[in-house]
């Protein structure tokens, strides 16, 4: 075995036992029966998959893809702008980025506890409007749509920054300046030049953020509270409260098959997925 | 201005946090003209090029393009376009978008039928029509500087900017490429401002000559005038090797061996093909070449007599 495989051997052993041994026990239970108390039992059956055509999945479905889209839509409008000024800092490009990945430092669990003391009825803005006299009754922040996409785009916008940011730090400073020389203004100069340039980089970042953001369950947990049902949360259900480990398991695997085909279906012919 | 100048730059000066780029220059580029900036690198004439584009503002002075002062403006909003050194030409775009690529944004010309014939025929004129639908990176650099030149022309500048566009292409190419330029000038009849460190270039190609050091202009005319009239050591120095006799200029080629003369010896002899380069110091010990033709036999260590024409003698001050 030549050195270099060697060394690479550790991480094909993880990779297999945590990824791949996992992926082919849940494809597995999907064709299960769910057992009494949890768990799986024989016989074989596909009815796992049969359940998923009832429409009250179809639509918790589209609704995590629309939160997902929503919150990527979202990243990437509020990012682009970050990742070109931290591009065009010179110097000061290192401080920048740390400060982007600073959050990182803190459990993501912790982060988004935070935003709930933040978005509550008690929670700091709504005392603070209170107490300025600008709002009588507290405003709806928790427990909703926003405040889940809130959430989800305050933890993944670092993943669309990034990126981003390294399409943009490469992008050549000439091509800027011949669009200006050939009369484009500032705002022609970003459409025509400087976005396609960056579709890479968008891409890459679309999918970082979009990817995460369709299975969460955390978040929409913390922050969507009873109403905001994601499919994150409904694979998280049927392992814990429902006890219906092989539905779970199809609806995970259900999940990752859409998410596959709309990845691929992303990718432009000829080229590379990220 | 005077009727006949097209861009005037007056008293422009730019100074960057470390140095001052261009310090002064005044200077009058006349309608129709290929003017050459000519300096060694880092002399601030790549700066000026870029102040008159709208990609860095004065420190002080005026830019006036057709009566019209400009140094304020944004560069979309400037008559002017750009051969940049590196082409940048857009890597997203065909041969046929980059140039099209200004034609959307001239306020002047709908976008029309008219705008296809234009294309068309300014690929004839560079020899690109067989290309148009490459991307950039399928073409040769020499084909690249042609798309970065149609990209300019086809929307018909007051000046065109050449920011040493030559430079990236391979020596051979380099000199085909001049007589083309000059050609395409001249068909067009766009003023060219050219900037370039090879003084080679600027006197085959240019009708006017204006030689920079240091952020100052040293001496502007005709290649003839600055080659053979030098007014300064620097521009002597620049445009090509100059004996120093005395403090008397004589070029090599003006210098001639002969039975009479003033006594010299010869330190080294280079064949160079189509002529000799011969090195020899002078009896006071200084040292002078000349170029002679590529027959002529001489040894290192041969006693020769130097001499030439008074009238080949250049003075600088």
């Amino acid at each position: 075995m030549k050195l270099r495989n060697a060394f690479l051997a550790p991480t094909a052993i993880l990779m297999a036992i945590t990824m791949l041994a996992p992926l082919a026990i849940i494809m597995v239970y999907s064709l299960l029966t769910r057992g009494a108390y949890g768990g799986v039992e024989l016989p074989w059956t596909i009815e796992n998959f049969t359940r998923l055509w009832d429409p009250v999945y179809g639509i918790i479905f589209l609704r995590s893809f629309w939160i997902a889209a929503v919150a990527t839509a979202l990243c990437l409008v509020l990012g682009f702008p970050l990742a070109m000024f931290i591009a065009r800092s010179g110097t000061r490009k290192n401080l920048y980025l740390s400060l982007v990945i600073l959050p990182f430092w803190t459990s993501f669990l912790i982060r988004t506890y935070a935003w709930m003391f933040l978005l509550r009825d008690t929670g700091i803005i709504n005392s603070v409007l209170q107490a300025l006299h600008i709002i009588r009754e507290p405003l709806p922040l928790l427990y909703n749509d926003g405040a889940v996409i809130l959430g989800l785009v305050y933890g993944f916008l670092p993943f669309m920054v990034l990126p981003l940011y390294a399409t943009l730090e490469r992008l050549d400073p000439s091509l800027l300046e011949a669009a200006a020389d050939l009369g484009a203004r500032p705002w022609n100069t970003l459409v025509r030049v400087t976005l396609p340039l960056c579709a890479p980089g968008i891409r890459a970042g679309a999918i970082l953020v979009f990817v995460p953001c369709l299975g969460t369950y955390l978040t929409s947990d913390l922050l969507g509270g009873s109403k905001t049902v994601l499919i994150g949360n409904l694979v998280q259900n049927q392992f814990t409260a429902s006890r219906d480990w092989p539905f779970g398991a199809a609806l995970s695997l259900a999940l990752m098959a859409i998410a596959m085909v709309l990845l691929f279906s992303a990718r432009r012919k000829g080229e590379e997925l990220l | 201005m005077p009727p006949d100048t097209l861009l005037e730059l007056r008293r422009l000066s730019k100074d960057f946090a470390t140095q001052r780029a261009v310090d002064d220059v005044s200077l009058e580029i006349p309608r129709g003209a290929f003017f050459s900036l000519l300096g060694p690198s880092g002399c601030g004439k790549t700066t000026i090029l870029r102040m008159i584009a709208g990609f860095e503002t004065p420190s002080s002075g005026e830019v006036w393009l057709n009566g019209r002062r400009i140094d304020a403006l944004p560069p979309y909003q400037r008559n002017v376009n750009t051969v940049f050194q590196s082409y940048a030409l857009f890597p997203h775009l065909t041969v046929q978008g980059n140039v099209e690529f200004g034609l959307r944004h001239n306020k002047k010309n709908k976008k029309g039928s008219d705008d296809i014939i234009r294309v068309r025929d300014v690929l004839q004129q560079v020899r690109l029509e067989a290309k148009a639908s490459r991307r950039p990176s399928e073409l040769s650099g020499g084909e690249r500087q042609r798309v970065a030149l149609a990209r300019a022309i086809v929307l018909q500048p007051d000046v065109l900017l050449l920011d040493e566009p030559l430079s990236a292409l391979d020596p051979q190419l380099r000199k085909q490429v001049r007589g083309e330029l000059r050609d395409l000038q001249r068909r067009v009849g766009v003023t060219f401002l050219f900037v370039t460190h090879d003084q080679e270039e600027a006197l085959s190609m240019s009708d006017q000559i204006a030689v920079m050091n240091a952020g100052s202009l040293e001496q502007v005319g005709t290649p003839r005038e600055i080659y053979e009239r030098p007014r300064t050591r620097f521009v002597a120095d620049f445009l090509g090797a100059m004996n120093w006799i005395g403090g008397i200029g004589v070029r090599p080629e003006a210098i001639s061996i002969c039975p009479e003369g003033r006594k010299a010896t010869v330190t080294g002899v280079t064949y160079l093909g189509s002529f000799c380069h011969i090195a020899m110091a002078l009896e006071n010990g200084e040292a002078i070449q000349a170029q002679v033709a590529a027959d002529a036999a001489f040894m290192p260590g041969q006693a020769v007599c130097v001499t030439w024409n008074p009238e080949d003698e250049v003075q600088v001050s």
